[in-house]
């Protein structure tokens, strides 16, 4: 806007210049620089994401073997996908793995987080709570699937000895996604309370000295003050994480492998194994592109909602 | 800063460009016979060996050198296709019956019967079918036979003595998915509760086992290698209507789905662990553990079973059938050349070298697995037994004919796919036998 009412003097000597001047050149040394300070993420975001996603939703009307050409099939893809029992059953899974760990995980996240905000103030503490996060999630899933091995784990030790049956964490169907689920709550849990907290300290003091001298109850504070206040966060970490939770993997492939049966055949492990190992890329891009589209409705349906956008403070 | 990352990213991408361009003009000559040829493997137990080999022939062959990776197996072959797409495949590389099919048919793999012709490699030097196996669809071959595997029942000496079972029993076994034979009865005597009570005995608690009889590896999916094939196949039934490349698999057939519903009973019954509680744990170290009495598995597991503290191994042959024979999967591997290498001649004459009794003598001195060829197979097996472990148990499958060969046709991981959650479902209890059929219906339709 600047720019516009820097140069009044020659808006008055040529009207029709000024149409032009609007629109060039006072912006287009703008554009230049602006251009070559977007470049370094246009180039990531193209090369990486708008490329890969436009390529995969192409792949996804074809038919594709990765050694052979791509061939146009239309929408065979959607439709077998439509009938595909194991579809159904990857959905059905990943949302009972996504319900099991937001749930947790958000709760237990915002618990540490008032903690961390109100007694641990020790950084170590705080720093500490972070630990699990800083581990490599194949190392998180391997540690956990050893220590609760149904034969030789120490957890198992430990209920025999509770004198309670040993349980097959990983092995019975029941088990295997709540376990999993709750590996990714341990990990990811310190990170998320990390956000929460971060969202609690921009809070401003003196909203609760008044809520304090009208005599509130510090679960009143906690309903009236600080939830609607730590909203726009909230719902920035629920979009976070349930995009993230839908898109479990890592911890799938290296314990279950998608059993017991299809205990644990997640969504993301079954376009893995449509596509790299059954060397089908056309019917795994074609998964993709619905998980795509599911995760942009989960998204939009969260802000729209839980009105991210807006902030109470103001 | 900014201006950093600009450049940086700037420079990222032009090395890429750089580098996409390399793979296209770079590499001389395509028949070079000289220069690095990289090779691949998946057996880290057998590495030493084959460093050995590809010293020898840099020995004999001064112009050409050998640079050998080894990649674990769950890598191996995402990493092997990605290097076809990208171009980075290795000139040479050890293949799988599983899945040497699939990569022929998308054209990945050079012919090399011209060469073997030429330089007159007698295939009849090797174990009896395993030169066949890398012929492919089109009649072409594939891949010179590198070694072989069968499968026999690995067992606790000690918990045998106490159960007052003898060796010479263990050689006499007999299977059938009636009553299970005396295989059964053996499993059955070595299953002991947390009571001490056997599995044969009365008032034996079959929910708190404290040794089972037989391990469990898994559900087996589309092949049961080491799992169930040993018995399915004893009684006539095989996967598929031919082998190698069938089109019709046979999961449907009674005589498969009653030979399952015996060893789907064998958890049941208390005598095998649930496949529920297996996942985790390997077999053999659960073994190792005390927690099973025999494992059936297969010869390459052989340094790791013999290879425990504290435990006295010894090895069986698998169970006599109800066809008065007894019954192994034999599975081998080949080295196989990549379409695209740049260096095809040197490529073939390090296959042959694999191929040929200079390398698989190393191989055999090593005693880690059997060579394809007869004569070095011999030597592996006194390797063996210079090592105080007796192998008879799976030399005699090969000895006496009563192999039969790992399924080999199309569509091999999706058929892997599809009976992978099937069997776990049976073998777990969780659906019944005829549930196979349904399996097999799906499987059928990927070869029409």
């Amino acid at each position: 806007m600047t720019t516009l009412t820097r140069n009044p003097s020659s808006r008055e000597q040529n009207p029709k210049r000024t149409l032009l001047n609007r629109k060039l050149p006072g912006t287009r040394s703008d554009v230049r620089i602006a251009l070559f300070f977007i470049a370094p993420a246009m180039i990531g975001f193209v090369l990486f994401y708008l490329v890969p996603t436009v390529r995969g939703i192409y792949l996804s009307f074809t038919e594709y073997n990765i050694l052979g050409d791509p061939e146009w099939i239309g929408l065979e893809n959607y439709q077998a996908i439509a009938k595909d029992p194991l579809f159904w059953n990857s959905l059905a899974v990943t949302g009972q793995y996504v319900v099991l760990n937001i749930a947790l995980q958000t709760t237990l996240a915002l618990g540490l987080a008032l903690l961390m905000h109100q007694v641990a103030k020790s950084t170590i503490i705080r720093g500490a709570l972070l630990l699990p996060y800083l581990m490599s999630n194949v190392i998180a899933a391997l540690l956990w699937f050893w220590m609760l091995d149904y034969q030789i784990g120490v957890v198992n030790q430990f209920i025999e000895w509770a004198g309670l049956p040993r349980a097959a964490f990983f092995g019975s169907e029941e088990w295997a996604i709540p376990t999993q689920a709750l590996i990714n709550t341990w990990r990811h849990m310190g990170y998320t309370a990390l956000l929460i907290f971060a969202g609690l300290q921009s809070i401003p003091g003196h909203v609760y000295e008044v809520a304090k001298l009208d005599g509130a109850s510090a679960w009143q504070t906690f309903r009236k003050i600080t939830i609607p206040l730590l909203r726009p966060v909230l719902v920035l970490v629920l979009v976070v994480t349930v995009i993230g939770s839908f898109q479990v993997f890592d911890t799938v492939a290296v314990t279950t492998g998608g059993g017991p049966v299809n205990a644990t055949r997640v969504i993301q492990y079954y376009i893995y194994q449509r596509a790299f190992t059954e060397s089908d890329f056309g019917y795994g891009s074609a998964i993709a592109v619905i998980l795509f589209l599911i995760l942009a409705l989960v998204a939009f349906i969260q802000m729209k909602f839980l009105k991210g956008n807006e902030s109470d403070l103001d | 800063m900014m201006k950093m990352k600009a450049t940086g990213a700037l420079a990222a991408a032009a090395a890429a460009v750089l580098a996409l361009s390399a793979c296209g003009s770079g590499g001389g000559s395509a028949e070079a016979g000289k220069g690095e040829i990289s090779y691949w493997l998946w057996d880290a137990n057998q590495l030493p060996a084959y460093q050995q080999c590809a010293d020898d022939f840099t020995k004999a062959n001064p112009d050409i050198t050998v640079k050998i990776t080894q990649r674990g197996w769950d890598d191996y072959w995402s990493t092997l296709t990605n290097g076809f797409v990208g171009g980075t495949a290795p000139d040479v590389f050890t293949n799988h019956l599983g899945r040497y099919g699939e990569l022929a048919e998308n054209k990945q793999l050079l012919a090399i019967d011209d060469a073997v012709a030429k330089d007159k490699v007698d295939l009849s030097a090797y174990n009896e079918g395993l030169a066949d196996l890398w012929v492919g669809q089109d009649g072409k071959r594939y891949g010179l036979p590198k070694d072989w595997d069968t499968i026999g029942l690995f067992y606790n000496k000690d918990m045998l003595t106490a159960a007052g079972i003898s060796e010479d029993q263990m050689k006499d076994l007999t299977w059938n998915p009636e009553d299970g034979g005396s295989y059964e009865k053996v499993i059955a005597h070595l299953t002991v509760d947390k009571a001490g009570k056997r599995g044969d005995e009365p008032g034996f608690d079959k929910n708190n086992v404290q040794v089972y009889g037989l391990g469990l590896n898994g559900g087996g999916d589309s092949s049961g290698q080491t799992e169930w094939s040993y018995l399915t196949n004893t009684t006539g039934w095989s996967h598929t209507d031919k082998n190698p490349w069938g089109t019709h698999y046979n999961y449907d057939d009674p005589k498969f789905q009653e030979s399952m519903q015996w060893f789907a009973g064998l958890a049941d019954k208390g005598y095998m662990p649930k496949l529920e509680t297996t996942v985790g744990a390997s077999m053999a170290d659960t073994f190792a553990a005390g927690k099973s009495a025999i494992n059936a598995h297969g010869s390459w597991m052989i340094g790791q079973y013999t290879g425990y503290k504290g435990i006295q191994v010894g090895i069986a042959p698998t169970p006599v059938g109800p066809e008065g024979k007894r019954a192994s999967m034999f599975n081998g591997l080949a080295d196989s050349i990549w379409a695209g290498t740049k260096k095809k001649d040197a490529s073939i004459k390090w296959v042959e070298y694999l191929a040929s009794s200079a390398c698989q003598d190393v191989v055999a001195s090593k005693a880690v697995v059997f060579p394809a060829l007869k004569a070095s197979s011999d030597k592996a097996a006194a390797a063996f037994q210079a090592k105080g472990v007796d192998v008879t148990a799976f030399t005699e499958h090969v000895k006496n004919k009563t192999t039969f060969l790992y399924p080999i046709t199309d569509n091999t991981a999706k058929v892997k796919g599809i009976m992978e959650p099937a069997m776990d479902a049976v073998v777990s209890g969780k659906a019944p036998v005829s549930s196979l059929t349904a399996a097999n219906e799906q499987v059928n339709a990927l070869f029409k």
